[in-house]
């Protein structure tokens, strides 16, 4: 997937490169902290790429911008942070209910409200649990390096059109702000006839076409639901997750994105001292990796899920384990950065050593 | 092999670029890197820090609690890392503008350079980041020194490629600093 | 006897009744929209974008292909349309309330930004849809079940002009101000209507045409008398008349 040169580059960049290569034309953003190297990368990038790049006056606009996009079958993208997430729901919610391509990344920094402008994994809930009003569900992914940004995203842009629903790249303000060497391609060429049966180009030579969500005739609603529903279900083939060290572990930490990767050098550290530790990093938050997680539990493994908040994905832990086996939990408070020794005294608190 | 520092000065120190010089050279050695800034919503004055780590192995943190390399360029960046670094690890201290007095020689492995005098006496006060790294590459033995002068042209623009030997030569200077 | 056809269904225009209230004036201003793209051969190269209010089932009156925006977003989608697609013709066909309350910010920024899009705005004073509640363009002293003594200027401010509002920013091409209640204002309405195309077809910016419109039922008003109001109330507070012309170079600015 991301052969040829290697460059380095932020998370950010890393996010639109891999847009880029995944054929986006069309990216509409406006600016918030910590995500503006990638609408700033967009404006030169898309009208080289022959597409469109506009700062919208508003994340309101810039999410309706790309349901519009999507509504035409072209590959398109919007980013923000936290706040600006927030503004877009309502677009997304529509896009889940139209059933359109797109998408959406969060380069999540502190909250509630204005919170700060560093790393916070507070936006668990808002990005695995719907989000917007209305019973439906995007797929999100997350990214733990820069690397990944880049393949993740070329990725989200095949899963919007495999399932036409708006896809999430949930990152952090570390992974937006920090960076590595990131093998990168060139463009793919996209299908000219994806999205062919549905997709708004005027109706010629076919009979006409509407993009909606709203269901007002008896029983058609339910039945949407119903097909929504169906629709989520058939994302589970999507799961994706890293284990590391979890083969002999007695205690297995749960966490995902930059937390993952920080938790990776304390499971290192404690390996070097022959503590049996391991690292389950789900990659995919929705679908959420549980049947890999059952697997962990009916090995006897013990759980400790550590986030950058004060307990969100933990209730999917809990929820994946049901009845098997419990998680402990530690969270990190948004506001402060990260380090691994922050997680060290906790993990080994839950190894009881 | 493993490697980190943090790299701290003020806003216009030129921080940034030497963490970037960093990274760039050990990615031309086909390392494991990361880098990551820190610093305030405001975009001009204040300090700025980086952290750099190097590795062969896959690199878990970027943020680093504990380092083993420091370089502080200004007293606050003294005042705030010092104490931070591990026992035996190696901190470069901009003694043009920090108290060797603060030091603590006998738990760090410290190098006094005066890296704003050696920039002046070269006739450019900009090149003191320069003068900087080249004492940490010197003191830490991370990687030869020839390796970061070589890869200065990916963080130096086309339009200041001119300044390239000059930001060489600072390199080979604070090396030599850190030689003593 | 023979039988001379004088009259006949625009073909992009659905042969079924609409759930338009008797003497609403949207039946109207629908059948100019599907007039004008068959007249100027826009049908199957046409892409609408739909809002939200009584007009939300646009799509199912006039058949081309149409995606619905959530309320007031119509400009913003519109804008993601034209750019991804910018071959197509795009229009909006937004309420008083969609566009001129909750969508101020959108239409404001796409008409600023010239995007090459059409908008169809019908501004009937009131909120249809939801039951009669005050809209921006409520008249002073109109009653309706959110300001029951009537609107008040001092608390609930003036009604909005729209077409002059767009008229003034850079980006607009023709803005327009059109009523539909007698036979020379149709013919008006309809020339204003195709020059909103125009413009967008020739490349020259954003157009825009708001119609005076009828709604009886929340008005709590007989159709003609609904009618009639247009012309004793609404016109002299909102005129007709073009606010902008590129191609004439008439207009205020």
């Amino acid at each position: 997937m991301s052969t040829g040169k290697k460059l380095f580059i932020k998370g950010n960049e890393a996010v639109a490169y891999g847009a880029l290569a995944a054929g986006c034309k069309c990216f509409f953003g406006y600016p918030i902290t910590p995500q503006n190297d990638i609408p700033e990368f967009m404006s030169k990038a898309m009208p080289k790429a022959g597409g469109q790049f506009v700062q919208a006056e508003s994340e309101v606009a810039a999410a309706n911008m790309l349901l519009g996009a999507a509504a035409c079958g072209v590959r398109a993208m919007t980013s923000s942070s936290s706040p600006g997430v927030s503004l877009k729901q309502e677009a997304i919610s529509y896009m889940a209910g139209s059933e359109l391509p797109g998408v959406i990344v969060n380069m999540n920094r502190g909250g509630p409200g204005l919170g700060d402008i560093g790393p916070s994994q507070g936006d668990y809930f808002q990005s695995v649990k719907g989000g917007g009003h209305g019973d439906y569900r995007t797929l999100v992914l997350a990214p733990g390096n820069c690397q990944e940004a880049y393949d993740l995203t070329m990725l989200a842009f095949d899963l919007a059109y495999k399932y036409t629903n708006p896809v999430l790249i949930l990152g952090d303000a570390i992974l937006g702000q920090m960076k590595e060497p990131v093998s990168v391609g060139e463009p793919i060429a996209v299908d000219e006839a994806e999205g062919g049966d549905w997709k708004l180009t005027g109706a010629k030579g076919r009979p006409y076409r509407i993009l909606k969500s709203l269901h007002l005739e008896e029983g058609s609603l339910a039945e949407h639901n119903l097909k929504l529903a169906a629709k989520y279900e058939s994302m589970r083939g999507e799961v994706r997750f890293e284990s590391f060290e979890t083969k002999d572990a007695e205690l297995v930490v749960v966490a995902y994105g930059s937390i993952g990767r920080i938790v990776k050098t304390v499971v290192r550290k404690l390996r070097q001292e022959g503590l049996k530790v391991g690292l389950f990093r789900p990659i995919t938050l929705y679908p959420y990796p549980s049947a890999a997680l059952v697997e962990l539990a009916q090995e006897g493994k013990r759980f400790l899920t550590v986030e950058h908040n004060m307990g969100q994905m933990i209730e999917d832990v809990r929820l994946s384990l049901c009845g098997l086996a419990d998680s402990a939990f530690f969270g990190f408070p948004p506001g402060n950065m990260p380090t691994p020794e922050d997680f060290e005294q906790p993990v080994r608190q839950a190894l009881g050593r | 092999m493993y490697q980190d520092v943090i790299i701290a000065g003020f806003g216009g120190q030129g921080v940034l670029l030497i963490g970037n010089l960093l990274a760039y050279a050990a990615m031309d050695q086909g390392l494991n890197v990361t880098y990551i800034p820190v610093y305030g919503a405001e975009m001009r004055g204040g300090t700025a820090n980086c952290t750099v780590v190097i590795s062969d192995e896959e690199i878990g943190s970027p943020i680093i609690h504990r380092p083993i390399g420091l370089i502080a360029m200004n007293r606050p960046s003294l005042d705030k890392f010092q104490a931070r670094l591990k026992d035996g690890g190696v901190m470069i201290v901009n003694s043009s503008l920090i108290d060797p007095g603060l030091a603590e020689k006998t738990r760090i492995k410290t190098f006094m350079v005066p890296m704003n005098q050696i920039a002046d006496s070269m006739g450019n006060p900009r090149l003191v980041n320069m003068v900087a790294i080249g004492a940490f590459i010197q003191a830490s033995g991370a990687m030869p020194v020839e390796t970061v002068v070589k890869s200065l042209g990916q963080v130096i623009s086309p339009h200041y490629k001119h300044m390239i030997p000059q930001n060489a030569e600072a390199i080979e200077a604070g090396a030599k600093a850190a030689r003593g | 006897m023979t039988e001379k056809i004088a009259f006949e269904r625009p073909k992009p225009l659905a042969d079924r009744a609409t759930h338009y209230c008797p003497g609403c004036s949207h039946g109207i201003v629908h059948r100019l929209v599907a007039e004008t793209l068959q007249d100027m051969d826009l049908v199957e190269n046409t892409i609408a974008v739909s809002a939200i209010g009584c007009s939300v089932f646009l799509y199912n009156y006039i058949m081309v292909d149409t995606v619905e925006a959530p309320h007031g977003r119509a400009p913003a989608v519109a804008t993601g349309v034209k750019r991804a697609r910018p071959d197509r013709f795009v229009f909006t066909y937004q309420g008083d309330g969609d566009l001129a309350s909750i969508g101020m910010a959108e239409i404001m920024h796409c008409a600023n930004r010239g995007e090459r899009v059409s908008v169809v705005f019908v501004n009937n004073t009131i909120y249809g849809m939801t039951g009669g509640q005050m809209a921006p363009t409520t008249l002073v002293g109109q009653k309706t079940t959110t300001c029951p003594s009537g609107r008040c200027r001092d608390s609930e401010g003036m009604p909005i002009r729209m077409a002059e509002i767009i008229a003034s920013l850079g980006g607009t091409a023709y803005a327009s101000r059109v009523a539909v209640d007698t036979i020379k204002h149709l013919n008006q309405a309809k020339k204003a209507l195709r020059k909103a195309f125009e413009v967008q077809v020739n490349g020259l910016g954003f157009g825009f045409v708001e119609f005076l419109a009828t709604c009886p039922t929340n008005w709590k008003m007989s159709s003609i008398d609904a009618n009639k109001r247009i012309a004793e109330e609404m016109i002299p507070y909102f005129p007709l008349g073009d606010f902008k012309d590129v191609t004439t170079g008439k207009g205020v600015c």
